[in-house]
């Protein structure tokens, strides 16, 4: 079977007690890159992870796995994939070793070749140190790269990855970051769900952004932000009172209402491309205005959903329309 | 732009790059874990976890201490006219006590297991389905070994004889332990039925006590009301106590070990099916 898609879901929908959890997501993802699910808490990303990870069973919809479907032949689709779910999914009252070496040899390597497959794992994660030390100890960074390493014993074809960088601090996300693209690098596939379109846009080639249990919009980063605007200058003026004479110095250069921060040294205003935010700069030193601080920010999901939904990202009680 | 939200911070100390590129192109795939490969490792797994928190073990060997001491010192002589004499008596059906006790913490231990997040890895594992539970009550025989040990051990500190010699203690042990595994298998359901470790503890013993009164540890049937007579023979308590009596004394028939092994497998044959079942479908 030659499956040129990686995941083809349609129609999938979980309810819980009444609830529609997923409402029909259909998604196409193509093999050998990282593709995005983007959304908010309780959009519905989490579910549709378990169902494609044949952890739970749909109640409406199909989708194929590696070319295999997800419920007739879910043996088939545990043997390619694997899965790092939001909740760390290594074993807190075991040491890193024992964890990596559990599931070598559950993966089926012989209790020799499990220890050396973990040895040369934590070797690679920096974790070497903290091999003998119960996981109940490690830092959130720490745990997350135990966690992705326990996914990689057996390489995977796929790789579920739930809000890996969720609650990190920078640097150690930005080592989640560089192993999911040494992974993509060596062929794997990573269905990457988060809820930062920053995430989403420098590690997915694609992304489909998920609300209320459906995908609401689906194409590349470029396209998506596209849709939503560039985002928008920040700048920070050193004398607060200056501000509404900044205001209108900006206004009249970029053609666009300034926002007042709450931050009273604070605003911004919405501006495409960065060649047209650097000249509005410009124009406000010449002006004679001392900044604290500027920057150009790229939309946040919160204005990606405002813009694809008109509600915003975190307020699920309501239904528009 | 110093301020700029998009900046990437400095990467302070990259993960070790070479290493990561070598670990990550291995191809080769192991053939898979078999059922007993799989059931061992997870059996592993358990015992690792007694050896990380040996505390655990504590209510395990304090309990029977406690109960073996009172009983005998404070019940012995008004039972059976001497401690000496009740101890001989009692011990095999503490010996049972015990060990029955233990086999609640399995459906404990489940019940804990599966709130967190490497359940759902198992889960996605081209595994025996099964293997996670009967790993995990296989590798909590390790700690009705170490129950009926105590028992045992201090059974024979306090005067406590068995004519069949080691190998008749030996062989009790041995069909205690096996009992409880089928026994845990009911513990493990109530397990994943309940919402909270402690509920499964209070449920698992509020079940066992009565049970286990109403057997002939501690007094011999004959001495109780006839309707209660006729409980404490049909429970399948009192038929491993009596087993557990005889082949300690050496003289143990093998139509009441047969009976005592069919109810194990019953007991499993129910339960662990039902057990697989419930944490397959969970959440």
């Amino acid at each position: 079977m030659t499956a040129t898609l990686a995941i083809e879901a349609s129609g999938l929908a979980k309810s819980f007690r009444g609830t529609r959890a997923v409402d029909g997501v259909d998604l196409e993802v193509p093999r050998g890159a990282v593709y995005g699910v983007l959304g908010p808490n309780g959009a519905g990303k989490t579910t549709t992870i378990r169902m494609l990870a044949t952890l739970l069973r749909p109640d409406a919809g199909s989708a194929r796995v590696l070319g295999h479907d997800i419920v007739a032949e879910a043996d088939e689709v545990r043997g390619l994939i694997s899965l790092t779910g939001q909740l760390a999914s290594v074993d807190d009252e075991l040491t890193g070793r024992e964890n990596l070496v559990l599931l070598g040899r559950l993966l089926g390597y012989a209790t020799k070749q499990a220890r050396a497959r973990a040895d040369e794992l934590l070797a690679a994660f920096d974790l070497e140190e903290a091999a003998g030390r119960l996981v109940k100890g490690y830092s959130g960074g720490m745990r997350r790269r135990l966690d992705i390493a326990a996914s990689i014993v057996v390489t995977p074809e796929l790789m579920f990855l739930d809000e890996p960088t969720t609650g990190l601090d920078p640097r150690s996300r930005n080592q989640v970051w560089d192993i999911i693209r040494a992974l993509v690098g060596q062929g794997t596939t990573v269905l990457l769900c988060t809820q930062y379109l920053d995430e989403a846009d420098q590690l997915a080639e694609r992304i489909a952004v998920i609300d209320r249990g459906r995908v609401i919009a689906e194409g590349t980063p470029g396209s998506l932000k596209a849709s939503v605007g560039e985002g928008a200058l920040h700048v920070r003026l050193l004398d607060p009172a200056r501000r509404e004479e900044a205001a209108q110095t900006l206004a009249r250069v970029l053609d666009a209402e300034p926002r007042l921060e709450a931050d009273p040294a604070a605003l911004s205003v919405p501006v495409t491309g960065s060649d047209r935010a650097s000249e509005a700069v410009a124009e406000l030193s010449r002006a004679g205005f001392e900044l604290a601080g500027f920057g150009l920010a790229q939309p946040s999901l919160d204005e990606v959903f405002l813009a694809l939904t008109g509600h915003a990202a975190e307020e699920k009680e309501e239904v528009p329309g | 732009m110093k301020d700029a939200p998009t900046v990437r911070p400095p990467a302070v100390q990259p993960v070790a790059d070479g290493a990561l590129q070598r670990a990550l192109s291995r191809t080769a795939r192991p053939p898979g874990a078999g059922a007993s490969t799989a059931t061992m490792a997870f059996a592993w797994r358990g015992m690792l976890k007694i050896k990380h928190v040996p505390e655990q073990l504590l209510d395990v060997t304090i309990t029977p201490v406690l109960f073996l001491l009172m009983f005998t010192y404070l019940f012995g002589g008004a039972v059976a006219g001497s401690t000496g004499e009740y101890l001989q008596f009692l011990l095999p059906g503490l010996l049972v006590q015990s060990v029955l006790f233990t086999s609640v913490y399995s459906g404990v231990a489940l019940n804990t297991d599966m709130t967190k997040g490497v359940v759902d890895r198992f889960r996605s594992l081209p595994i025996w389905r099964p293997a996670p539970l009967v790993g995990a009550v296989l590798g909590d025989s390790v700690r009705y070994a170490i129950a009926a040990t105590v028992v045992v051990v201090l059974g024979l500190v306090m005067g406590f004889r068995a004519a069949a010699g080691v190998t008749g203690v030996l062989a009790a042990m041995g069909l205690v332990v096996v009992f409880a595994f089928g026994l845990s298998w009911v513990f493990t359901t109530v397990g994943l039925v309940l919402r909270s470790p402690s509920a499964v503890l209070n449920t698992g013993f509020m079940a066992l006590f009565p049970l286990i009164f109403l057997s002939n540890i501690f007094v011999e049937p004959e001495t109780l009301p006839r309707y209660l007579e006729a409980f404490v023979g049909l429970n399948p308590i009192s038929h491993l106590t009596s087993a557990t009596r005889d082949l300690m004394a050496g003289d143990a028939g093998a139509d009441l070990i047969a009976l005592v092994l069919a109810e194990t497998v019953v007991l499993t044959a129910v339960f662990a099916p039902l057990t697989v079942r419930l944490y397959r479908g969970k959440r």
